[in-house]
């Protein structure tokens, strides 16, 4: 089939509830990802900053998913979620709680996704934040506990503080790689109950590959590659200030 | 205070514990499921070892597809990929940080900008690309695309700008032609570096399933992420061992390097991303 010039056809193609159905999901799964699998590593990364051999062996293990496969992750996770004989339900039904319905509930299979991706990623997040941590000079903590600051104020106002470039960083690096998400979808819930996980980049694949509309799925991804520079172009703006307040 | 202490310090051990637990039993159960039996699996309460073990899951889904050819695709299609991709950074950073030509930098620039195109924006424009010149199921259609590494050459071109010209002069000095230079002389030097992106590369690779599946239909050049996905189409939830244990197949191998060389594999995903 020859191409032909259609001007803006193809993104009119893609102005419909459904595509603002897929942009609302990508958000709240990207903020979702963002927010939790951030503080959950923060907290890890300050609880675990001692160069012990249980800490070692702890980062290691709560580590060792992110190198896993997303494919043997959804799929265990399918198996671990299964309403009926899955793992999740019998812990549920052994401390008296109802049986949930993780992936088939439309209300709850996008946060479903969430959790499943928080557990597979947080090591990330506590590891760019042990590095953090540990470019902050020790005796800036000493010269605290001196004034007598507790560990509450010693995090508010020194780790907390310093650590604003990795904070940055990373708002930034997991916005752009959740934007990515597609394994998870695509094995777990290829979207659905209904629309309900259909986020962008399986949006575009589904476009592409399963309607061949590759016009309109080209489109779509021209959307992503601008959001994907505005926030790197944000990125490097904070960062620039960043630079300026601190010499 | 000192024994409010230690309860604090007691307290922080058990949250972290816990999360060590919540992040490493759910492959306990993996292994677990993968040797039990139908019965064992719809068993209430479940059991946490299955007596006897069922090794016989591992065989049905080994043959359950052509997993041996996936197996062979996967490590073909990372191994191109790195070589490639340590070939080409290298030479890219050697003419980034030793060679002085016009437009150096503005070539460079144009590296830095490929860092932040995702294979998701690429996938469609190479998709008609590849299918126009007739290459989707080859291996190149793996390969060719991820041949050149952005990352990698920053990277590597980062590593070589800190090693003295005076080397690289002295080496001139004593004959040595530029790929000599380059991989006799600034390679070794830049090893830390060099062997960091490759740990990352051959993560992302061997585990990567976007881009197999965009690019392949054909079982004859499909990769073990795809055959482990397809496990779970080809029947009902009564598969659970079965799938479980062909989830080992692309599970164990970096589970077994991650477990020799966690600290390297740790620093290398740090490193790579912070430089």
């Amino acid at each position: 089939m020859p191409a032909r010039w259609v001007g803006a056809a193809n993104y009119r193609a893609l102005a419909s509830t459904e595509f603002w159905e897929v942009v609302t999901n990508t958000a709240k799964y990207s903020v979702g990802v963002v927010v939790l699998s951030q503080a959950l590593g923060l907290a890890l990364a300050v609880l675990l900053n001692d160069r012990t051999r249980l800490g070692a062996l702890l980062q290691a293990s709560i580590f060792s998913s992110y190198v896993v496969s997303w494919v043997a992750v959804s799929l265990l996770w399918i198996w671990l979620l299964d309403p009926q004989y899955g793992l999740v339900a019998y812990l549920l039904r052994l401390v008296g709680l109802p049986a949930v319905n993780w992936l088939g509930d439309h209300r709850l299979a996008l946060w479903s996704l969430v959790l499943v991706t928080v557990w597979k990623t947080v090591g990330y997040p506590m590891v760019i934040y042990l590095a953090g941590l540990q470019a902050i000079p020790g005796d800036l903590y000493e010269a605290a506990a001196l004034d007598g600051a507790g560990g509450w104020q010693r995090f508010r106002h020194i780790t907390w503080p310093l650590l604003t470039p990795t904070t940055l960083f990373l708002v930034v690096t997991l916005t752009i790689t959740s934007f990515q998400g597609f394994d998870i979808v695509k094995i777990m819930t290829q979207g659905g109950p209904v629309t309900a996980t259909m986020i962008y980049v399986y949006y575009i694949y589904e476009q592409a590959f399963q309607y061949f509309k590759l016009g309109k799925a080209s489109a779509a991804v021209v959307l992503f590659f601008i959001a994907i520079v505005a926030l790197t172009f944000a990125q490097w703006l904070a960062f620039r200030r960043r630079v300026h307040y601190t010499t | 205070m000192s024994a409010r202490r230690v309860s604090i310090r007691a307290l922080t051990l058990a949250a972290l514990a816990l999360v060590a637990v919540v992040e490493v039993f759910p492959y306990v159960w993996m292994v677990s499921t993968s040797l039990k039996d139908m019965a064992g699996v719809t068993r209430f309460p479940p059991a946490l070892w299955p007596a006897p073990l069922h090794w016989e899951n591992y065989s049905k889904a080994w043959a359950s597809g052509p997993f041996l050819r996936y197996a062979v695709n996967n490590a073909i299609q990372t191994a191109g990929i790195l070589v490639c991709q340590l070939f080409f950074g290298c030479l890219a950073g050697f003419a980034f940080s030793k060679l002085r030509f016009r437009g150096r930098d503005a070539c460079f620039l144009v590296v830095i900008a490929c860092l932040i195109v995702p294979p998701q924006v690429r996938f469609v424009p190479l998709y008609m690309l590849f299918s126009k010149v007739n290459l989707l199921n080859t291996y190149a259609s793996l390969i060719v695309p991820y041949a050149v590494s952005a990352l990698g050459t920053f990277l590597i071109r980062d590593a070589f700008q800190q090693v003295s010209d005076d080397i690289v002069d002295a080496a001139r000095v004593d004959g040595a032609g530029t790929f000599t230079i380059i991989f006799r002389v600034l390679a070794p030097i830049a090893r830390p570096t060099l062997v960091a992106f490759s740990l990352f590369s051959v993560v992302y690779h061997w585990n990567d399933f976007f881009w197999p599946l965009v690019m392949t239909t054909n079982e004859a050049v499909r990769t073990l992420p795809i055959g482990v996905a397809m496990l779970r189409e080809e029947g009902t939830s009564d598969r659970w061992p079965v799938i479980m244990a062909g989830s080992m197949f692309v599970v164990a191998p970096v589970l077994a390097i991650f477990i020799v060389a966690q600290r390297h594999i740790i620093r290398a995903f740090t490193f790579t991303s912070l430089k």
